[in-house]
C-alpha cells in the first residue's frame, strides 16, 4: 500500500494551524457583526436542513423579524455532523454564532468555564420555570445556560408484527421478562435485537441503563459532580450488561455494525424487518424512515417500550436515560438573541415544532400536538419519569465519555471486565480533575 | 523569500510547529492555551495500550504490505510484460482498484464483508463454508488481516504499474545476449530483470512504507479502528483523541510521535537503502576511480 498524501498527522496539524490563523484574524471583525445599517444581526445555526423543518424555521424567523423590525436573523441550516464540526471550529476561533445548539452536560460546563456562553437564568426566568425539570441537563452551579427545545428518552423500539409472530403479548417490564421474550423470538427464528456497537455509543447506552437501574439517583448525581466512580453499583452495572450479552440477543456482526448508516446498520436492520427491536432514542422513527424505500420506516408496526427494570438494583425502575437539544446564546451575542430564543420556546413555536415532527417539545403546552402514537407514549414516559439521566457521555463531557464508551465497546467484545469499564472511566476522569 | 518557501512555511512548517505547541498543553479545543503540562501528554500517549497496539498494527501493515505485494506485484508485472493476448485489458483490471477513491473502495468492501447479508459470506455459504460469526471485520482476531487483504487489493495495481515501467528500462540487448548464452526464462529474470529493477523496487518499498505508517481512511471506513481496538492505527488514534474526544493536546502529542516515527524510518531507509540509487553518476564514477587509485 502506498499513498503519497502527507498523512493525517500533518493534515490535523494543518487544520489546527489554519484554525489558529483564523483565530488570530477573527478578533478584529467582531465589531461590525452586531449592527449594520441600524439593524441588529443575529446569526442562528440549526440542523433542521430538510423540509418541513427548514421552511418552518425560516417562517419563525420571518415572524420574529416582523415584530422586531430592527432585527435581521441570518440562518444557517446545516447537516448535523457538519454543524458539529463547524461549531468546534467556531469555538476554537472564538467566533461562535449568536444562537447555536448546546448538548449540555460536561461540554456545556467547559463552554461556561471558557466564558463562551451566556447565563440565561435571569433573562429567561419565565421560560425556565415553564420547562421545569427538562432544563436540568443545561444547568451549571444552579445557573441555566441553554433552553432545551427537544428532549427524548432512550427505550426499545420494536416491530409489533415480529413480536406477534413470536407469540409475545404485551411488552416486557422486567429484565427476566425481556430475556424470555428473547428466547421466544429466537425460537421463532427471528434475530431479537440489533445494536450498532461499531459506533460505540449505541452499545454504551446499554451500560448507561444498567447503571441507571443499579445505582441510585443520589449516587449518579454525585458521580457527575465529583467524578468518583468507586460505588460498587457501577461494577454491578457491568455485570448486568454481561448477563445481557451472554444471552446472545444481538445481530450477527454487531461489533462492527454502525448505528444508523445504511440498510445493514442497526437502525436499518430494524427498519427492514430483519430484527425485532433496538435500543435507541426518540430520533429512531425519523432515522428508519430515511432507511426504507417507501420513506415510512416500520410504519404501523412501530412500537416502543421503556428499558425494563432490573431485580435488586438501587435505581428507580421509572428513571430514564435521555437527552436533547437546547438553544444556547453565545456570550458576545446581542441581547435580542435571548428574546428570539424565548420566542423559539413559546407555546406557539413549540406547537408548530411538534406538528412538523421536528422533535419532542419541552414546553408542556405543546406536548398534545405530538400525533405519532409511539412518540406520544414515549413522551408520557418522559413526563412521568422521576429522574432523567442525561446520556453519560454528554454528562461527563467528551473525553471521559469517549473513554467510557470505548471500554464498554471492549466489554461487548469480551475484552474487558466490569471492573475494567469503571477503571478506564475513572482514569479518564482523573485527568479532568 | 520565494513563493514556494512561503507556501511551505505557512502550510507545512507552521502547522507542524503548532501541533508541537498543542502537544505541550492540556487543551479542549477552545479558550486560551494556558494549561501547560510539559511532556505529560506524551507520557499518556505512550502508556496508552490503544496507542502502543496502534504502532504494532502500523508495523504489521508496513511489513505485511511489502511481504505480500512485492512478490505478487513482481510476478504479475513479469507475466504482463510478456507479449500476450488481452495484455491491455489485464493491465487495466489490475490497475483499476488503485484509481478508485479510497473511501469508495472502503464502502464497497464494507458492504461486501457484511456478516450474514454480505456477498462474501453468501459466496462462502454456497461452497458450504461459514464466515466468522461476527463477520470478518467484526472479529478482533481477523479484522486487521481483512484490512490488510483489502489494502493489498487496492494497492497491488500501483506496484504492478511501477514495476512494469521499470521493466521497460531494461535494455533489450541484455535479454538477447542471455538467450544466445542459453539462459532459461527463469535465469534471465533472476540474473538480469530483478537486479536491474532494483531501484524501482526500492522506491516502491519506500512509498509503501510511508503510506502504511500514515494509514487512515481505509481503516476508518472499514472498522473505525475497532473491534476492540484491533485495527487502530496511529492516525485513527489521533483523530479519535482529537476531533472525537476533544483532547487536542493528546492528539498533538500522538501526531508528533507519528511524525518522528515516520521521519526516522524514512531517513534510515534513505540512508541505508535508497542512497545507492540517488547517488548521481559522476559521484559513482569518482568513487570508482578512487577505488582504482587505491589499488
Amino acid at each position: 500500500m502506498a499513498r503519497k498524501t502527507r498523512g493525517a498527522a500533518v493534515l490535523a496539524a494543518l487544520c489546527a494551524g489554519v484554525l489558529l490563523t483564523t483565530a488570530a484574524c477573527g478578533g478584529s471583525d467582531s465589531s461590525d457583526k452586531s449592527s449594520s445599517g441600524g439593524k441588529t444581526t443575529i446569526t442562528w445555526w440549526h440542523n433542521s436542513n430538510n423540509d418541513p423543518g427548514k421552511s418552518y424555521y425560516e417562517k419563525v424567523a420571518a415572524d420574529f423579524e416582523k415584530t422586531h423590525p430592527n432585527v435581521d436573523i441570518k440562518i444557517s441550516a446545516m447537516q448535523h455532523e457538519d454543524m458539529l464540526t463547524k461549531l468546534d471550529a467556531a469555538f476554537q476561533s472564538g467566533d461562535a454564532p449568536d444562537i447555536y445548539m448546546e448538548r449540555g452536560g460536561g461540554e456545556l460546563a467547559d463552554h461556561v468555564e471558557a466564558g463562551l456562553t451566556k447565563d440565561l437564568s435571569k433573562d429567561a426566568a419565565d421560560v425556565i420555570s415553564k420547562l421545569g425539570g427538562n432544563v436540568a441537563g443545561w444547568q451549571v452551579d444552579g445557573k441555566t445556560y441553554a433552553l432545551p427545545f427537544s428532549m427524548g428518552v432512550v427505550g426499545f423500539w420494536y416491530n409489533k408484527s415480529l413480536f406477534a409472530k413470536a407469540g409475545i403479548t404485551g411488552t416486557p417490564k422486567t429484565l427476566d421478562e425481556w430475556f424470555s421474550d428473547i428466547d421466544k423470538l429466537k425460537a421463532a427464528g427471528i434475530t431479537p435485537v440489533s445494536v450498532g456497537a461499531g459506533d460505540k455509543w449505541p452499545a454504551a447506552h446499554y451500560w448507561y441503563y444498567t447503571a441507571l437501574r443499579q445505582c441510585s439517583q443520589d449516587v449518579l448525581q454525585k458521580a457527575v459532580r465529583s467524578l468518583d466512580f468507586s460505588d460498587q453499583c457501577f461494577v454491578k452495572a457491568g455485570d448486568t450488561l454481561k448477563d445481557i450479552i451472554a444471552k446472545k440477543p444481538f445481530n450477527a456482526g454487531f461489533l462492527s455494525t454502525p448505528a444508523q448508516s445504511g440498510p445493514t446498520s442497526a437502525s436499518g436492520l430494524l427498519a427492514t424487518g430483519k430484527v425485532a427491536m433496538e435500543l435507541a432514542g426518540h430520533w429512531e422513527p425519523g432515522v428508519m424512515q430515511g432507511l426504507t424505500a417507501d420513506k415510512k420506516g416500520l410504519g404501523e408496526d412501530t412500537g416502543w417500550f421503556p428499558f425494563p427494570s432490573v431485580d435488586g438494583g438501587a435505581g428507580d425502575p421509572a428513571a430514564q436515560l435521555g437527552g436533547g437539544d437546547a438553544w444556547g446564546v453565545s456570550e458576545k451575542a446581542p441581547a435580542v438573541a435571548v428574546d428570539f430564543v424565548k420566542y423559539l420556546l413559546s407555546d406557539e413555536v413549540q406547537t408548530g415544532f411538534a406538528q412538523n415532527d421536528m422533535g419532542l417539545p419541552t414546553n408542556p403546552a405543546a406536548t398534545s400536538a405530538v400525533k405519532d402514537p409511539a412518540l406520544a407514549q414515549l413522551l408520557q414516559v418522559r413526563d412521568s419519569s422521576p429522574f432523567i439521566q442525561l446520556y453519560f457521555d454528554t454528562a461527563f463531557g467528551t473525553s471521559i465519555g469517549n473513554a467510557m464508551n470505548d471500554s464498554i465497546a471492549l466489554l461487548f467484545a469480551g475484552k474487558a471486565s466490569s471492573q475494567d469499564v469503571v477503571d478506564a472511566t475513572q482514569k479518564a476522569a482523573d485527568q479532568e480533575k | 523569500m520565494t513563493p514556494a518557501l512561503a507556501l511551505m512555511a505557512v502550510f507545512v512548517a507552521w502547522p507542524v510547529f503548532t501541533a508541537v505547541r498543542f502537544s505541550l498543553y492540556k487543551w479542549k479545543g477552545f479558550g486560551p492555551l494556558s494549561n501547560f503540562v510539559g511532556l505529560d501528554n506524551y507520557k499518556l500517549v505512550l502508556q496508552d495500550d490503544a496507542f502502543t497496539s496502534a504502532i504494532v498494527h502500523n508495523l504489521i501493515i508496513v511489513g505485511g504490505s511489502i511481504a505480500v505485494q512485492l512478490p505478487l506485484g513482481l510476478g504479475i508485472a513479469l507475466l504482463l510484460n510478456r507479449k500476450m493476448w488481452g495484455q491491455g485489458v489485464l493491465r487495466t483490471i489490475i490497475f483499476v482498484p488503485y484509481v478508485l477513491a479510497e473511501v469508495i473502495a472502503g464502502v464497497v468492501w464494507f458492504q461486501l464483508l457484511q456478516p450474514q447479508y454480505g456477498t462474501v459470506d453468501a459466496l462462502l455459504g454456497k461452497v458450504g463454508l461459514h464466515g466468522p460469526e461476527q463477520g470478518f471485520l467484526g472479529t478482533p482476531e481477523y479484522a486487521l488481516w481483512t484490512v490488510l487483504a483489502v489494502l493489498t487489493w487496492k494497492y497491488l495495481g500501483l506496484a504492478v504499474i511501477l514495476f512494469l515501467a521499470g521493466l521497460q528500462s531494461v535494455p533489450e540487448e541484455l535479454y538477447e545476449s542471455a538467450q544466445l548464452d542459453g539462459a532459461s526464462w527463469w535465469q534471465v529474470q533472476r540474473k538480469i530483470t530483478i537486479p536491474l529493477l532494483g531501484p524501482t523496487i526500492r522506491t516502491w518499498c519506500f512509498l509503501s512504507m510511508i503510506g502504511s505508517l500514515q494509514l487512515f481512511d481505509m481503516v476508518w471506513i472499514l472498522t473505525g479502528g475497532g473491534p476492540a481496538n484491533a485495527t487502530t492505527t496511529m492516525a485513527t488514534y489521533l483523530v479519535e483523541q482529537g476531533t472525537k474526544s476533544h483532547n487536542y493536546g493528546i492528539a498533538g502529542a500522538a501526531s508528533v510521535i507519528l511524525f518522528v516515527i515516520a521521519f526516522v524510518m524514512a531517513i534510515t531507509y534513505q540512508f541505508f537503502v535508497l542512497r545507492r540509487d540517488t547517488l548521481d553518476d559522476s559521484r559513482k564514477a569518482s568513487r570508482k576511480s578512487r577505488k582504482e587509485a587505491v589499488r
